[in-house]
């Protein structure tokens, strides 16, 4: 008997330790929970997604159908198809005056997470820290402690528009720090900044020889002003790994294609790290996402117009509702404030789910700058989205204290 | 964008929505959109407010062809006139001058193929700049001016991603 105990107390430690140290510290994504009771209710309305509610333009679905009748299902050169990375090398000169060597400092990747996660790979050495902006996307803090990295987050505040200063960057900046990484147009602010801003964090990393990791997915979904490509500035382009894809642009989430570019060594380690992991992103959506760039221009400006409509919509909505909603310059998230309810976001999202099945975000899962806030995405239905607002507003109405 | 061009897209594929629900879309005031509206009309670059319709799902519905002319030009008066005269035709429900093997393009909309028929026959191909005319019956519309007919996408998504 005794015997028996000892030997099930030995097996539940080993099975402890299956996992690694490294992915027991990471908690479950925030999201989770309400993924689940989403699932399980009927008639929810969501604004919690993070991906167009277009579907992929026709001529690029038209392509990869026609890429598979052509048989193209084989494996891909480690970095992507050639005229893949001569046409996004086209597209940087045009659009930014940048000169990237198709093959030597482009990567395509399985969408941007991916080449989020081979970065931090290729630079980080365990215990380096790396600068993240925050309120951010749910994947950056986990994807630098799996790569053995520290992550440091540095707040914004809704009293500076959601960007990140150059002052609070400097403020944590160590000797262990090797990077920064920002993403602008925002998820989940839809906070955008402009070129002076970012020269400013242009000068903190060059002052300390930082890398800056820019997360620019959303670059295309900016409605005022002119987005601003962080290579572009003044000596960034080796200093810079950039993330784009096509996921945003071109409603392609699921065909998992992004690309990265930067200096030949960062890319040249990411791609080694991609070869022995990935071996290439899938064929079929590097075909798609060749014609997104040569013939996706006026569908995707479409998108971008309408999508600007919604903007004001939801934007406008929220602010008749009470609940204070910033205007976000880009990306397709609404980021309003419910401090005066009196609720966490938690709770807020919680209750707003169950009581009157609308599905959004609460803003701590993005880091405890997100607390007080949710993110409402309106890649939704113009119907969905004033649904969605006149049922938030009966729902702010019945709540005991309303908006203080 | 243009606040013209972003009302005249908003209202091309919605002309039920209100000023109200315009101005929420365009950042603009009542005031500023029904200005607009009113001079887009005026100057005739809103042309008119009109609906799609399956005619196929109706008893008693429409019979629709394509009518491909060719003209022998008169000296100066070109196209416009021939055109002009067509046009004003009630059976006729768009005119349009072409490139290729004919030069001008007739939607006509009747009860009947026999009506239609006969209204080609007795009424454009004896105007006398007709010199032949080429009828095509419609036997099925899949999509009408950017609208799929009989759409069956319904493309599923996760109520909740981050």
């Amino acid at each position: 008997m005794k015997q028996s105990t000892q030997n099930v107390s030995r097996l539940l430690h080993r099975r402890q330790m299956r996992v690694s140290d490294t992915v027991q510290s990471v908690p479950p994504s925030g999201i989770r929970r309400f993924f689940d009771l989403a699932n399980e209710l009927e008639d929810v309305i969501s604004l919690g997604v993070g991906e167009p509610d277009f579907v992929t333009p026709w001529h690029i679905r038209e392509s990869c159908i026609h890429a598979l009748e052509q048989g193209h299902t084989s494996y891909t050169s480690n970095q992507g198809l050639p005229e893949l990375r001569e046409e996004i090398a086209g597209t940087f000169r045009r659009d930014h005056s940048l000169h990237y060597d198709p093959n030597e400092e482009i990567l395509i990747t399985t969408g941007v997470s991916e080449g989020i996660d081979l970065a931090m790979r290729a630079i980080l050495n365990r215990g380096d820290e790396v600068i993240i902006s925050e309120p951010c996307y749910v994947s950056y803090v986990p994807t630098v402690i799996f790569a053995g990295g520290v992550p440091v987050t540095v707040a914004t505040s809704i009293e500076n528009d959601f960007k990140v200063t150059a002052e609070r960057i400097e403020e944590k900046i160590t000797e262990k720090t090797r990077a920064i990484m920002i993403n602008y147009p925002n998820n989940p602010t839809g906070a955008t900044m402009g070129k002076k801003d970012l020269e400013e964090i242009a000068d903190v990393a060059t002052e300390y020889d930082l890398i800056v990791i820019s997360d620019e997915i959303y670059d295309k979904l900016t409605y005022d002003g002119k987005h601003t490509c962080f290579s572009s500035l003044n000596g960034m382009i080796t200093n810079t790994v950039l993330f784009n894809g096509f996921s945003k642009s071109h409603a392609m989430t699921g065909l998992r294609v992004g690309y990265a570019l930067g200096s030949s060594d960062i890319i040249g380690a990411m791609t080694k790290i991609h070869q022995y992991s990935m071996l290439c992103a899938p064929s079929t959506s590097q075909i798609a996402a060749i014609d997104a760039l040569r013939n996706g221009r006026a569908e995707m400006e479409r998108m971008v117009r309408e999508y600007d409509r919604r903007r004001h919509l939801i934007i406008n909505g929220f602010n008749k509702i009470g609940l204070d909603c910033f205007w976000g310059k880009g990306a397709f998230y609404a980021f309003p404030s419910i401090a005066g309810t009196g609720m966490t976001a938690d709770e807020f999202a919680e209750r707003l789910m169950l009581e009157k099945r609308v599905a959004v975000v609460p803003g701590n899962v993005f880091g405890d700058s997100g607390a007080g806030f949710l993110r409402c995405s309106y890649a939704a239905s113009r119907d969905d989205i004033k649904e969605a607002l006149a049922r938030i507003g009966e729902f702010v109405e019945s709540t005991d204290d309303g908006i203080a | 964008m243009d606040l013209a061009q972003n009302i005249l897209e908003i209202i091309e594929n919605d002309p039920k929505i209100d000023i109200s629900e315009i101005a929420s879309l365009t950042g603009s005031s009542d005031e500023e959109i029904r200005d607009c509206v009113r001079q887009l009309e005026g100057d005739g670059t809103i042309c008119k407010y009109k609906t799609i319709i399956d005619w196929d799902k109706v008893d008693n519905g429409f019979v629709y062809a394509i009518i491909e002319i060719t003209v022998s030009l008169e000296r100066e008066t070109g196209y416009n006139v021939v055109a002009d005269r067509i046009s004003k035709f009630p059976e006729v429900r768009s005119v349009r001058l072409i490139s290729g093997d004919h030069d001008i393009s007739l939607t006509v909309r009747g009860k009947s193929m026999k009506q239609v028929a006969f209204f080609v026959a007795e009424k454009i191909a004896t105007l006398p700049q007709v010199q032949s005319t080429a009828t095509h019956f419609v036997l099925k519309t899949y999509k009408e001016d950017g609208v799929i007919l009989h759409e069956t996408e319904h493309a599923e998504r996760l109520p909740i991603v981050a």
